[in-house]
């Protein structure tokens, strides 16, 4: 479980997370959605440390990663897999190397116990025998699948995903959603996905944080989102006529 | 002002040198930047080093219009500025513009498409990974480099003054040999060690703390040559007025 508290974060003028505070519990998907520019990057960034955040703490399973020194950090951050949203797969390396490197950097596995860990997360992304392309041959969607198969190579606890399914169509994003619910379930793992797709939103939203103007404007589950009286809820999930005249219908 | 850049850089390389996650992993990054600093520079510090004595040579011979004077000293002359000055600092400058650029437009892409927050992630030292190799990679190479400058600008003198008829090959040779102080060269290795040092860090530097994008990635790395030739050249002179 991840539990943050009142979380602030302010770049120069621009005071972008007012405060906040959830509970990201273990096996369950936590989706974070909001408008663009509404600070989801920026919150999950605070969460694994790559934005230090102005005021409120990160805790871990009870470690409170705000207050860890750099040693104490390393560790936790062993436990995590992330993937970016610009995917930041190293262009120098292969797929393979890639997803490989954690493995080399962390595992004393010999050489045929991390190739077959490789093929397996590469399997489970779709994307098995693309091991020897470079990043720079890759679709976004598939640059964004790598990223997913490099995240889950350690068997993180923490799992935090950023836009998995932008770039993605319908039946890939579904397919994605679906190996990210899997893995949370399977491996009891703490998964915080960001997104705007209202595919993904409904399909595995089982603890939702809706941001907006940098505050938490409502928490929830997929089914009690469609029955929201939230406006600014509303006109974000809702916002084309085809989904609005869906959601009437139910 | 300048304090705030001085101390982050002294922060950098604290981190730079923290214990390494994996050796081994290190060790293969570390023969990398040997290739590519090293044999990567061969060709272009072989063709200058060869001009460089060879200019020496003449502009010697051109000032040395005494018939007191003999013809040998343009061979010690050539010697002495080689080893002293010429090879080590203007390989430097070369390398400034070669390695520094390369260094820092390595690691600020990396800065700007996440691949450095991506590696901090999994529990990577990553100022460790990317800047320890390239630093070990180029205190390594770049003395030898330095050595094989300093052989082929002599023979560059010699090819120039011999060819030209400025002086005999015996007067040169005899130059050579007479009054050479060993010390000149340690002092010319302890400068290629810190050159190496400078360019490396100073290069790295830029990079790791681009902000931005593609842009500022060309504007890190072309301030990262200037600076880097600056502080050689200021290395250059605090190094020469200490040792000499
Ligand atoms: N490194 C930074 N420096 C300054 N401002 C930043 C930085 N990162 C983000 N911001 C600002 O913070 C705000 C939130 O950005 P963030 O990337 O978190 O949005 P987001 O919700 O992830 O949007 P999107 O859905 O488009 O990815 C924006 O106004 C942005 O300008
Ligand atoms: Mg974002």
């Amino acid at each position: 479980m991840i539990e943050i508290q009142d979380i602030h974060k302010i770049f120069g003028e621009n005071h972008v997370l007012k405060g906040i505070s959830a509970k990201f519990e273990a096996g369950m998907n936590n989706l974070i959605i909001g408008g663009s520019g509404s600070g989801k990057t920026t919150l999950l960034k605070c969460m694994v440390g790559l934005h230090e955040p102005d005021e409120g703490h990160v805790i871990y399973d009870g470690r409170d990663f705000t207050r860890m020194n750099f040693e104490e950090r390393i560790e936790i951050r062993k436990e995590i897999g992330m993937l970016f949203q610009s995917s930041a797969l190293f262009d120098s390396m292969t797929v393979e190397e890639n997803i490989m490197f954690p493995l080399n950097m962390f595992t004393t596995q010999n050489k045929k116990d991390r190739m077959e860990r490789v093929n397996f997360c590469l399997e489970r992304v779709n994307l098995e025998g693309k091991n020897k392309l470079f990043p720079s041959e890759l679709s976004g969607g598939m640059k964004k699948r790598v990223g997913i198969a490099r995240a889950i190579s350690m068997q993180p606890k923490y799992l935090f995903v950023d836009e998995p399914n932008s770039g993605l169509d319908p039946k890939t994003s579904i397919v994605i959603d679906e190996l990210i619910n899997e893995i949370t379930d399977e491996y009891n793992i703490t998964t915080v996905v960001v997104t705007h797709d209202m595919n993904s939103v409904m399909g595995i939203g089982e603890n939702i944080v809706f941001l907006f103007n940098g505050q938490k404007e409502w928490e929830g589950s997929n089914k009690e989102i469609a029955h929201t009286d939230n406006k600014e809820l509303n006109d974000f999930v809702f916002a084309s006529k085809f989904t609005q005249a869906a959601k009437d219908k139910l | 002002m300048i304090f705030h850049p001085f101390g982050k850089y002294i922060l950098l390389l604290k981190a730079v040198f923290r214990r390494p996650e994996k050796w081994s992993i290190y060790r293969r990054e570390i023969f990398r930047e040997m290739d590519s600093i090293g044999v990567g520079s061969l060709w272009i510090i072989s063709i200058i080093s060869v001009f460089l004595g060879a200019v020496t040579t003449v502009q010697t011979a051109f000032q040395l219009v005494s018939d007191l004077i003999p013809k040998s000293v343009i061979g010690g002359i050539v010697r002495d500025s080689s080893i002293l000055e010429l090879s080590p600092t203007i390989s430097a400058i070369v390398l400034a513009g070669k390695v520094g650029s390369s260094v820092s437009s390595q690691i600020g892409t990396m800065r700007v498409t996440e691949q450095i927050d991506a590696l901090e992630i999994m529990g990577i030292n990553s100022p460790g990974y990317l800047i320890l190799p390239k630093i070990i990679g180029a205190v390594v190479t770049i003395p030898l480099l330095v050595i094989i400058s300093i052989a082929l600008s002599i023979f560059g003198g010699y090819l120039a003054g011999t060819l030209s008829g400025a002086v005999t090959p015996a007067d040169f040779v005899n130059g050579l040999k007479s009054g050479f102080v060993p010390f000149t060269f340690t002092v010319s290795m302890v400068k290629s060690v810190i050159f190496a040092f400078i360019i490396t860090t100073v290069s790295a530097y830029q990079g790791f703390y681009t902000e931005g994008g593609s842009l500022e990635v060309g504007i890190a790395s072309t301030r990262a040559v200037v600076i880097s030739c600056i502080m050689i050249l200021v290395a250059d002179y605090i190094t020469a007025q200490l040792l000499l």
